[in-house]
This record gives structure tokens, C-alpha cells and sequence, in this order.
């Protein structure tokens, strides 16, 4: 559906075709035909660009390089102040003010989202981590699949000031099918593990990076330099997309961004965001218990149905990285997802307190 | 996140922090895990005891302590005084020498090591040329004799460890006074014994272990006498006076040999095979000591017959007509006697036998009639049946501790009242701040009273569960009650005794009130015992009381043990604590966790499937609460047993080497299959080690859910007066904790005192919290108006506590396994959490409130928590912001039953095991620490002792 899902699929270069047969290639391959919706894409410049007729989209292909990057929205949440060059080169905290000016200038755009929308996962922090990791959020928000996946211990190769050094490291050992970390297609198997939630795990043990995981495991966040090195988002010429497996030539630990902060994920909303605790009041006989465990799924259920209305903002944000990378003429993407809980539950008329944690039976 | 990943560097709070915690590892309290030597100086009476972990560890009097240990973590083989000095020499299993000294520092004594020395041969000469077997420090102290696998005698100075090459006796110019008929080069292979003369320092006896003996002169450098035995040498020992001296053999005899000047060729006066006809073992040391009234004392080691007494680790005294065999319960490591340390004494008058047994110390009285043990103040064996729980009581009130010592003492009445004979050394620590007891649980059933307030972990008194139950073992049966006329005259001593009748009989948790005498301990079968201190002995009945947890979930079988059958009718019971009321889970599964209010006379119980309230006054059930997840068929039919199960076979395998290891016999290293035998069975261990270890190298990441097993397990049972349900009346709770994250509240009725006999205590389910990251719940907690953590049942009562405020609103602090969170009561909202495991990747095992007073100031101490991580780290935690304070690592991650044994005091110290029968404790506060400080002068005696030594030497000169 609409969540971050990506597909990816080949083009000729030089005979494109038609917008309108593209448009349905499009709305066919994500099965979403019945949809109205707004496909745009990112130029060299890493400008966000509508693509609605033969010629942009000629455009479109011809410069790209080597990969089409097209988002597709629903025609009626896009916001057309997103497009443009003012708009996307600018940082990304302005974007989210500007935006959310916008929104409250605009009260027509329907923030809550449809039912069938819902956010599964999420590459984030494109722009302030080397391009050979990818940090990759995972929702369990109202999310019947298990996470799915098992790591294991390995040995990594990094690039030391002292040569090539093998040190131990995390690994993603087993995909679950059907489970969420396979759905996602972002992670796979012996990727290597480098951070949980922002934290590295560098000197921890499996036990340990184990439970940091589990601990998280209702927003979990995790950095992996992907074992296949060719699905990422380029950046630079000189990597060319055939980065090896285990020698992490371009980036090493120590360049990942000491504050340990996730940008797009700021404090509070790791203080607010997941755990509701369930509290239960009042006396309930001891032999109510299968009662007592229907009603609590029941109320839980009622949560999780209603965290459909997840806020969600698809930002397309492209942020000139100049700062970091030598050759920064070459933008890149930043999908973000956010949620917030705190909009996340619907209060039930009565039954919930302010704070939306309490239920009183 | 922010928040913690940038602590606020509050310097006024760092230096607080400075002032009121600190880490220390102080003691080691109980018995040192794998002894390997032992050894004892007359001069400073002390004694010391090495591993075969490379510690080596000293003790005298109550409360003189040290500890050393060798760099290479090698056994320690043997310990040698070095005479009149502060001085030892310790031969680890690498063949290296290492010199100690106790030197005085900042008032106290302290054991350091000086020097280290490895026996180098000639290039190209074997290893066995330079292995060394017996070591003799001469009574100069200038010099060691070192005896060797080749025959070769090395002396090296003192302290350098410098080879006096020229002084060396080869087995060559011992062989030139000897007639060839009756030697050649083969038996002076390998020296097993050293001793020197006693009254000449220049002459040694030398034992070869084929059984040449030889007196060497060393001033001439020759052998005077020869001595030629027929049987393998063990060992040899002189008599006080130097005319005669003793052997013992292989062949399980001894034999003794007159010296004397005209005979250099004597043969001997008696041999004797004290155990024969039938072949013996071996006598692998002797002693020879003389008395006043003539009649000798022989106490040798071994020489059991072989064919039925064979297994028996044995010591015997002869004495005139007396004659008994010690008999252990562990291998025998090694032994001494404790005589008269005057050396112008005409006899010995031996007055104590100390063995150093595997599992345990035990010491027997020689100058009571019928040698009675000597009740040791230290090196307690605390793993005599394997501790299975511990609970510590601080502070405890003076009436109670005197009356746990009297019924103690009523136990301890077959000992004898010698005073502690090895007696060394000063204690010169400050006395204890407190009283404290350490309770330990024991597989066996039982529950050991431990005085934990000062060095010396001392048992004070043993409670014994199993009268309630009937088993198989019949508690009449006594190993002690032998015949007259038995032969061998063994007798069994000690008390080391690692097999458990039942394992159902296991004490899993243990709850003292010290205030009321009130005791609950619950075990592994489901039992539930509540005791009170009685100071006479008592027959009476115990109550029973079933309690089924499982309610109204039907068609689930439980398939794990059955409860344990109780005894019908009055019970008889020793003085102490008395169990009137005994409440039975059903299942029988253990007991996972309890608590007791001695004030509301209630005691909570919880199981894998749920957990209960009793009224111990009125002796009803007030009521249960199945926490079950109907779907966790697991919990149902009683994996715990399997798991358990597993657990005991790995335990039962490891025993199985145990039990090998003890009954092969002690030989020197290198030499011997023995060693061998004790290498594969290392061998073995680390395999079985390693096995364990191949657990799946991958993980699964998942979340936690309602579906999982073992959710309902009750973790923690929390009594508090406090606001459940709305902020104007407090009232009596109960709070239970699972494994699945859910926190139960019940609200109580409590009668008052003088109805409440009459009415019955109610509950009512107040609250039901799901934590969402459903980690099991490890510590409840309610904390007052002044976000002081409740007082104890009955502490305000006895004025050793503020009332609790109970203006403020209360506050309730859960802690998981994940998460720290207070939430404010009556109505439950969160209102802040410490989140660490998503920061830290480790999980909390152990939290504790404990109080920490200020080093600097008297009147300043504040409450926080003290964890303890799976990682083995401890951190304190401050109440009630839940900020981290300090961090130490104390115990090794992978030490898991060290982790799992920790428990804290309630000011900020703590005892974890260091193997199962030794206890380190360690203090993270300032204030309260207690670790040994002792001091060890040298005696005065030393110039007098050798102008009599010299003199004595001259009369014997003069005699001969």
C-alpha cells in the first residue's frame, strides 16, 4: 500500500514511452489502480519534480542517473509547495516548519491518514550517515506480523588507521518469511548490525544487542551496512555502487556521527513514544481472569485499530550535504516517516484518561 | 535520550557522590573452592591453605585474615614456613617457588609476594631432573633444600632463590657411602621426603621413594646413616628427641628406626601394617608425637585396607589403646598437629589434629577424652548441602540475635569447648557497626543462620525443614552410631555432606521478620512454612493448608513432582524456629517468590502459576489469583521441573567428577598417573563446559507478547500501606509482579488487633498494570510523601523508622528486568522511567533500596537502589529521579550462578558465591565496610630458641 514500500524496475533509457502508459505501469505494479495519485521525482539536484506528461517525464528518465528515483502520492495530500528547488534544498528542520506552517495555513489537508495507510518501515538518516549504512526503522504499531528476523555473531573488516582489521560484529543471520523485516526488504540477511535506537553496538555482546533490540522492539531502529552494497543510495561517483561485502572501504565506524542522535527522531518522541501501560481499575474477582484477558485485548485492539490515524507525513527532503562530502553537487533522498503517539491513539468517549494511558473499567 | 546520553555534571552532586559510594570487594567469607596445600607455622600460628585457582590464603585468630594469589593461576602443591619467620614458600604445579612475606603497612599486615624462582637444570637435561618434590626450609633460614624427580638435592638461598651449586647432593655421592649390594643408581630416584634432624640443624633426613633413607650431614657432606627400607616411601617424621624417626609406605605400614652412632646401618626397631593382614592403601604422612604419659600419639593418613575401605578418606590417631579413623566426607588434601610451640618442652603433647579436607576444615580435639571436634569460627563449609537461596537481615535487634545464638548453641553441644587453637595474629579491625545475619537456603531442606556481621562468616544456627516432611532417609539414621567392637574403628566427621535426600526439600525463598522472630521459607515442592522462635524445645502439630493456584482452569495435568508427604500428628522440634503453619501450593511447583507481614500476620506466596495470601493468625487462606495465560501450557504441565531436571543431571555429571577426582589419589605433579587422571578430568570439565556453551549462535528478535511462556510466573510479592484507591484513605495492599509484565494490586482488610481473631481478612483486586514491554517485573515498590521507600512491617512500631509520610501523595516504582518507571498513586500514570536495557543492553537481575550514609558527615544519608545487571555490573540508581549515579563491574557476565547468588544489604553491601562454598562480599558504600585488618608480630621467642636449639644439640651430641 502507501507505506514506505519501494519497488524497483527497469526502464528503457532512451525509448521511455509515454507518461500515460508509465502511469499505469506505475498504479499496476503497486496495485493501487484505483487511486488518484501524484507521481513526482528527484532531479540531479536532488529537487523534487512532478512528472504528468510525456515531456517531464522524458525528462525524467534522461536524467537519470543511473536510477529513477519516482515518488508517487495521493493527488489529494500532496502539497504542492513541496515541489521546487527553495523548497528541498533547504535544511530540514525549515522544511518541517515551513511545512507545518502550511498545514495550519491550510486546513483542508486531511492529516490523518486512511485506513489502509499505514507505515511499515522507513530508511531515515540518509543524509548524515555514510552512504554504505542505512538506518532502517521498523513499526510494530498496530502490526499483527512478529519482526521476524535472528542475528548472529561474525566477524567484520574495518578500516583502521592501522590496515584492515577484523573485529567482531553483528550480523542479521535469518529473515522469518512473512515476518516484518522481510516484508520491509530492507534489511537481509548478513547485514552487518551497527546501531539499536542510535546506540552502537560495537563492543556489545549478541546477548546483549539481543535485548537492547527486544527492549526497543515496539519502535525499533537499527543501522546495517547492507551486505549487498549495490542497492544504495549513491552519493559519490567514486563508490560506483560495487562496494564489497566485508570491506567496508569508504566508511568506517569511526565516521558515523558521534552525537549517536537519530536526527529525525527527536527526544521526546522517544520518551512519548511507544508504551501505553494498561492500567486496570478496580476489583475483579479472581475467576474472571478469561474475561478480564478479552477485555484487555479488546480495549488493546480498539488502541491499535485506531493508530491507523498514525500521522503520516511523507517528506521528501534533499538536503545539500555539501558540509560532509567533498563532491557535494550529488544530492540524495531522505524519506521520512514520522509518527507521533501522542496522535497516535484515539481517546475512547469516558474510558481513557488525559494522558492516555489509563483505562477505567 | 538526550538526557542521558549528556548527564548533568552537577559538581556539587559528584562530589556527594564521591562521598557516599565506593566499591571494594573486602572478604571472602566460607571455604576456598578446590584446596590443593596446606601448611602451618608453630612460630606464628597461622596456618595456610592454597588452591588450585594459584590463591593462597592465611588465617589465625577470628578475624586474622590474607589473601594472595599467584600471577599464573597454577595449583598450589605444597606451603612451606619458613622457619621464625614472617615467611613462607609456596611450589605451585609449574614447578615454580614463590616467597610471601606478611609485612607490616599503615598499621595493618599485609601478604605480599617477594620473589618467584623456577629450578633451572643443566641444557639439555630432562624436566624431571629439576621437578621438584619435597622442599625443606632449613631451620637457619638461610637456605631450602629442594629435593627433586632425579634424585638431585638443590639448595638455593634465601630470599634471592640463588643456587648454591657446590652444596647440591647428587644421588651420586649419597650412593658413595652406600654398599653397592644394596643400591644402585635407581633408588635414589625422586626424593619424597626431607625432614631435618631436630635437634642437629646440620643434619637432614633424605627419603627416595623406593625406600632408601639417608641421614646427610651437611657440614661434612656425607651420609652417616642408611636406612633400608623394603616397601615405596611415602614420608618420614623424627621423634621430638632425634633418636628415632618414622616412616610410612605404599603398602599401608610404617615403620620406625632408632639413629644411633654406633650403628650406621640400623635396622628397624617396629613394622607394623595397622590396617592388615589384608592389602592396604597407602600411608601418605605420619606424625610421631610423644607425651607426657608415654604413650605416643601415630596419626597417619590413608592405610585403609584396600579391598573394602578402599573409597574412605581417613585419618587415624593411635594413642596407647585408642584408636580411631577419621572419616571424611572429601578427599583428604592434607593435615597437621598443633603441639606445644616450646622448644624446650621434653614432649610434644600434641593438642589438636587440623585436616584440610576438599569440601571442608575440620579440627579435632586430642586433649578431651573421646577427641571431639573443635567447632571452627571460619572457612565454614557453606556449600555442605549446596545453597540453593540467601537472604540477609540487617541490624537485627539484640533480643533476637541472642536467642538464635542460644538455640544454636543448644545444636553445637557435641563440640568441644577448646578454645580455637590456631590463634595467630591480631585482629585489630574495628568492631562491626551492626548485627547482621546472612540467611542460606540449602538443597537439603535446611537453613543456615549465618553471623555476617564482621570477617568471619560464623554459623550460629541450623533449622532443619525436613521434620515436617516424610522421606525416604529416616532422620534417626545415624552414620555415628558404630559397634564397639567395628574395625576399622571409623568415625564419621565433618559435615560436608553434598547429597540430598530429596531435592523437593530445597529452600527456594526465605523471609525473616527480626522484629517479630517471624520466619517464612518456601522451597521447591510448593511448601510454605511459617516459624516462629521458640527458645524450648516444643511438640506440636503443624497446621496444613492447601492452596490451588490453578483454580477453575481445568483439563491441564500437572507433570512435574508431587508435593511432599507430611507427617501425621505432633511433631517434635528442637528449640529455635518452629514451623506452626505449613500452606501447599497446588501444583507443587517452586516457590518463586514470598513475603510476610509479621504486623498483619499475612504471608504471600507466588508460583509459575499464580500466587496467594494467608493469614497466619487466623490460618485461612485469604485468597489466590490464578496468572496463568491460559495459552502458556508450558507453565501448566511443570517444564520448570524439566528444566530443572536438566539442571540437576548436569549438576549430577558434575558431581560424577567430583566424586572421581576425590577418590583419585593425591600425587605430586608430573609424576604419577594421578595427575593424569585430574588432567582428563579438567579435560572434562572444560568439555562439558563447552557443551554447554554450544547454545544456538543466533538470536531471535522479537517482541515480547501476551502468548509467551511463563508469563504468569510471579517474580515479586510487595506488602505497603498506601493509597490504592483514592487519595484520602490509605489502606493495606498486596502487589504482585510477573513475568509478563503485570503488576496485581489487591486492596486488604485487615482487622484491627482485637478483632482479629474474629473477622476475616478481605482483598479486592484494585489495579491490573500491563507494562507494554511486557519484561517480567523484579521489584515493586511504594514510595511515601517524602519519596522515602515504606518502612519495614513493624519498624516504626519498634522506633527504628519515621512513620511513613502519608501526607504527599505515594508514588509506585516497578522495576522490570528493562525498565525503571514510577508512576503516582492512587491513579497509575506514568511519570518517568529509566529505560535500561533499550540504553545499555543489559537487563536488571538483583535491585535493592539501600541506604547510604556520607563519609564525611554523620547526618546525611539518602536511599537509592543498588542493581545488579546480567552483565555482572552494579549500579546505584537514585530514588526517586531514577538517575544513574555510579557503575562498578563486579562479577564476570559469564559467572552466571554468581549473578544469580547476589543478594544486597540494606547498607550497600553485598555477598555473591565465587564458587559454590564461597561467599565475596563487597560494600559500594562509604561507610559500612567490612573487610579484614590484622596485624602479626613477630614472636620474641626467636634468640632464646635457637641458644636452646644449639644446646639441645650439644646434649644430644653429648648423649650419643
Amino acid at each position: 500500500q502507501f507505506g514506505a514500500e519501494f519497488r524497483r524496475f527497469s526502464l528503457d533509457r532512451y525509448k521511455p514511452g509515454k507518461f500515460e502508459d508509465f502511469y499505469k505501469l506505475i498504479l499496476h505494479i503497486h496495485h493501487i489502480a484505483s487511486l488518484e495519485v501524484m507521481i513526482g521525482y528527484a532531479d540531479v539536484h536532488g529537487d523534487l519534480l512532478p512528472i504528468n506528461n510525456d515531456d517531464n517525464f522524458f525528462k525524467a528518465v534522461s536524467s537519470a542517473h543511473p536510477l529513477l528515483r519516482v515518488f508517487i502520492q495521493r493527488q489529494d495530500e500532496v502539497d504542492y509547495s513541496n515541489f521546487g528547488t527553495n523548497t528541498l534544498s533547504r535544511k530540514k528542520k525549515a522544511l518541517v516548519t515551513l511545512r507545518n506552517d502550511n498545514l495550519r495555513r491550510r486546513p483542508h489537508i486531511n492529516i490523518s491518514m486512511p485506513h489502509d495507510f499505514r507505515p511499515v518501515s522507513s530508511i531515515i538518516d540518509v543524509d548524515i550517515l555514510p552512504e554504505t549504512h542505512r538506518r532502517v526503522r521498523l513499526y510494530r504499531h498496530g502490526c499483527e506480523k512478529p519482526l521476524g528476523f535472528y542475528i548472529r555473531d561474525g566477524t567484520s573488516v574495518r578500516v583502521t588507521p592501522h590496515g584492515l582489521e577484523k573485529v567482531p560484529g553483528i550480523f542479521i543471520s535469518r529473515m522469518v518469511p512473512g515476518g516484518l523485516a522481510e516484508s520491509t526488504g530492507l534489511l537481509a540477511v548478513n547485514d552487518e548490525v551497527l546501531e539499536v535506537n542510535g546506540i552502537e553496538v560495537a563492543g556489545k555482546t549478541l546477548d546483549q544487542v539481543t535485548d537492547m533490540m527486544i527492549a526497543n522492539s515496539h519502535n525499533l531502529i537499527i543501522t546495517v551496512k547492507p551486505a549487498n552494497q549495490r542497492n544504495n543510495i549513491i552519493r559519490s561517483s567514486r563508490m560506483s555502487g560495487s562496494s564489497g561485502q566485508s570491506t567496508d572501504s569508504t566508511a568506517s565506524h569511526h565516521s558515523l556521527p558521534t552525537s549517536h542522535m537519530l536526527q529525525n527522531f527527536h527526544p521526546d518522541e522517544m520518551e512519548s513514544d511507544e508504551e501505553a501501560d494498561i492500567v486496570i481499575e478496580g476489583s475483579l474477582e479472581p475467576q474472571h481472569i478469561p474475561k478480564l484477558h478479552s477485555l484487555t485485548s479488546s480495549s488493546l485492539s480498539r488502541i491499535n485499530g485506531s493508530s491507523l490515524s498514525h500521522r503520516l507525513q511523507r517528506d521528501l527532503v534533499l538536503n545539500n550535504n555539501s558540509g560532509r562530502e567533498s563532491n557535494g553537487n550529488i544530492h540524495k533522498l531522505l524519506s521520512s516517516l514520522k509518527t507521533d503517539p501522542r496522535h497516535s491513539l484515539v481517546i475512547p468517549r469516558g474510558g481513557i484518561e488525559e494522558d492516555g494511558t489509563v483505562i477505567t473499567l | 535520550m538526550r538526557r542521558f546520553l549528556r548527564p548533568g555534571h552537577d559538581p556539587v552532586r559528584e562530589r556527594l557522590k564521591r562521598d557516599l559510594f565506593q566499591f571494594n570487594k573486602t572478604v571472602e567469607h566460607g571455604f576456598p573452592h578446590q584446596p590443593s596445600a596446606l601448611g602451618y607455622t608453630p612460630f606464628l600460628r597461622l596456618m595456610a591453605i592454597g588452591t588450585r585457582s594459584g590463591a593462597i590464603k592465611l588465617y589465625g585468630a577470628p578475624g586474622v585474615e590474607f589473601m594472595g594469589l599467584h600471577e599464573e593461576n597454577n595449583t598450589v602443591m605444597q606451603i612451606h614456613f619458613i622457619p621464625d619467620q614472617c615467611q613462607l614458600v609456596t611450589l605451585l604445579d609449574d614447578n615454580s617457588l614463590h616467597l610471601w612475606s606478611l609485612k607490616q603497612h599503615g598499621g595493618a599486615s599485609e601478604l605480599r609476594e617477594e620473589h618467584r624462582f623456577t629450578l633451572k637444570g643443566p641444557p639439555g637435561s630432562p624436566p624431571s631432573a629439576t621437578q621438584v618434590t619435597a622442599v625443606l626450609p632449613h631451620s637457619s633460614r638461610e637456605v631450602l633444600y629442594l629435593g627433586t624427580e632425579s634424585g638431585n638435592i638443590f639448595v638455593v638461598e634465601l630470599p634471592s632463590f640463588r643456587v648454591l651449586e657446590d652444596r647440591t647432593i647428587s644421588p651420586e655421592a649419597v650412593l658413595q657411602r652406600i654398599p653397592e649390594d644394596n643400591c644402585n643408581r635407581r633408588s635414589c630416584e625422586l626424593v619424597e621426603a626431607l625432614r631435618e634432624h631436630p635437634k642437629n640443624p646440620d643434619q637432614i633426613l633424605i627419603g627416595y621413594s623406593r625406600g632408601l633413607i639417608v641421614l646427610w650431614d651437611l657440614q661434612n657432606n656425607k651420609a652417616t646413616h642408611h636406612f633400608l627400607g623394603s616397601q615405596q616411601l611415602e614420608n618420614l617424621y623424627w621423634q621430638r628427641d632425634g633418636s628415632k624417626f618414622i616412616s610410612c609406605h605404599y603398602d599401608g605400614s610404617y615403620t620406625q628406626w632408632p639413629v644411633s652412632s654406633d650403628n650406621r646401618q640400623p635396622e628397624p626397631l617396629e613394622n607394623t601394617v595397622p590396617y592388615g593382614p589384608f592389602p592396604c592403601k597407602a600411608i601418605s604422612k605420619i606424625y610421631w608425637q610423644t607425651t607426657k604419659n608415654g604413650f605416643p600419639y601415630i596419626i597417619f593418613q590413608g592405610g585403609m585396607p584396600r579391598a573394602s575401605y578402599g573409597d574412605r578418606h581417613s585419618i587415624s590417631v593411635i594413642h596407647g589403646s585408642q584408636q580411631t579413623a577419621f572419616d571424611f566426607t572429601s578427599r583428604v588434601i592434607d593435615f597437621f598437629i598443633i603441639f606445644g610451640s616450646d622448644p624446650a618442652a621434653e614432649f610434644d603433647d600434641p593438642s589438636a589434629l587440623v585436616v584440610l579436607a576438599e569440601e571442608e576444615l575440620v579440627v579435632i580435639d586430642l586433649k578431651s577424652a573421646g577427641w571431639p571436634a573443635v567447632h571452627p569460627p571460619y572457612l565454614a563449609s557453606l556449600h555442605c548441602s549446596a545453597i540453593t537461596c540467601s537472604h540477609h537481615v540487617s541490624n537485627i535487634p539484640l533480643k533476637l540475635w541472642e536467642r538464635i545464638i542460644s538455640a544454636g548453641s543448644k545444636q553445637n553441644i557435641h563440640y568441644s569447648s577448646m578454645p580455637w587453637p590456631i590463634d595467630g595474629g591480631t585482629n585489630i579491625a574495628p568492631d562491626p557497626p551492626q548485627r547482621d545475619l546472612l540467611l542460606t537456603g540449602h538443597e537439603d531442606g535446611t537453613v543456615r543462620f549465618w553471623d555476617a556481621s564482621g570477617v568471619c562468616l560464623h554459623l550460629l544456627y541450623k533449622l532443619s525443614t525436613v521434620r515436617v516432611f516424610l522421606t525416604d532417609a529416616d532422620p534417626n539414621d545415624n552414620m555415628n552410631t558404630l559397634g564397639e567392637d567395628e574395625w576399622p574403628p571409623l568415625r564419621k566427621v565433618g559435615t560436608f555432606d553434598p547429597y540430598s535426600d530429596d531435592p523437593r526439600l530445597g529452600i527456594q525463598k526465605i523471609y525473616l521478620c527480626k522484629y517479630s522472630g517471624y520466619l517464612a521459607v518456601a522451597g521447591t515442592a510448593g511448601q510454605v512454612l511459617v516459624m516462629e522462635l521458640n527458645d524450648e524445645d516444643a511438640e506440636h502439630v503443624v497446621d496444613h493448608a492447601e492452596a490451588d493456584l490453578l483454580q477453575d482452569q481445568e483439563g491441564y495435568r500437572w507433570k512435574g513432582h508431587e508435593k511432599l508427604k507430611t507427617r501425621d500428628g505432633p511433631v517434635r522440634f528442637e528449640a529455635g524456629f518452629q514451623p506452626f503453619v505449613l500452606v501447599q501450593c497446588q501444583p507443587p511447583a517452586v516457590v518463586t517468590s514470598l513475603a510476610l507481614h509479621s504486623e498483619w500476620k499475612l504471608v504471600a506466596f507466588g508460583t509459575s502459576h499464580g500466587f496467594g495470601l494467608f493469614d497466619h493468625q487466623q490460618k485461612r487462606l485469604v485468597f489466590v489469583k490464578c496468572t496463568l495465560h491460559p495459552s502458556d501450557q508450558l507453565a501448566l504441565e511443570g517444564p520448570l521441573s524439566r528444566v530443572k531436571s536438566l539442571k540437576k543431571s548436569l549438576r549430577q555429571s558434575f558431581r560424577r567428577i567430583r566424586r572421581s577426582r576425590v577418590s583419585s589419589r593425591k600425587r605430586r605433579g608430573g609424576s604419577g598417573n594421578a595427575s593424569e587422571v585430574q588432567e582428563a578430568n579438567a579435560k572434562f570439565d572444560q568439555d562439558a563446559l563447552q557443551e554447554m556453551e554450544l547454545a544456538p549462535v543466533q538470536r531471535k528478535i522479537e517482541a515480547r507478547s501476551a502468548e509467551d511462556s511463563f508469563t504468569g510466573f510471579v517474580r515479586t510479592l510487595y506488602f505497603a500501606d498506601t493509597f490504592l484507591r483514592d487519595s484520602s484513605r490509605h489502606c493495606p495492599s498486596l502487589w504482585a509482579g510477573t513475568n509478563g509484565g503485570t503488576v496485581y494490586a489487591f486492596c486488604l482488610r485487615v482487622p484491627p488487633a482485637e478483632r482479629r481473631m474474629d473477622e476475616p481478612v478481605r482483598a479486592e483486586q484494585a489495579k491490573e498494570i500491563q507494562l507494554m514491554h511486557r519484561a517480567p517485573v523484579v521489584g515493586i515498590l511504594v514510595l511515601d510523601g517524602h519519596s522515602t521507600p515504606l518502612p519495614e512491617p513493624l519498624e516504626v512500631a519498634h522506633d527504628l523508622s519515621k512513620s511513613p509520610d502519608m501526607q504527599g501523595s505515594h508514588q509506585l516504582l516497578v522495576v522490570s528486568e528493562e525498565q525503571f518507571k514510577v508512576f503516582t498513586l492512587p491513579k497509575v500514570s506514568s511519570k518517568l522511567k529509566l529505560k535500561l536495557t533499550a540504553l545499555e543492553g543489559c537487563r536488571v537481575r538483583k535491585v535493592t533500596v539501600a541506604n547510604f550514609g556520607s563519609c564525611k558527615t554523620d547526618d546525611y544519608s539518602e536511599n537509592d537502589l543498588a542493581v545488579l545487571t546480567n552483565l555482572g555490573d552494579i549500579q546505584i540508581i537514585s530514588l526517586p529521579f531514577l538517575k544513574l549515579q555510579i557503575r562498578y563491574p563486579c562479577i564476570r557476565k559469564e559467572d552466571v550462578s554468581g549473578i544469580a547468588s547476589c543478594v544486597f544489604t540494606k547498607y550497600g553491601q553485598g555477598f555473591y558465591l565465587i564458587s559454590p562454598s564461597e561467599f565475596e562480599r563487597f560494600s559500594l558504600s562509604t561507610k559500612w565496610l567490612v573487610e579484614p585488618r590484622c596485624i602479626v608480630d613477630m614472636p620474641e621467642v626467636t634468640s632464646n630458641n635457637h641458644v636452646h636449639n644449639k644446646s639441645g644439640t650439644e646434649n644430644a651430641a653429648r648423649k650419643s
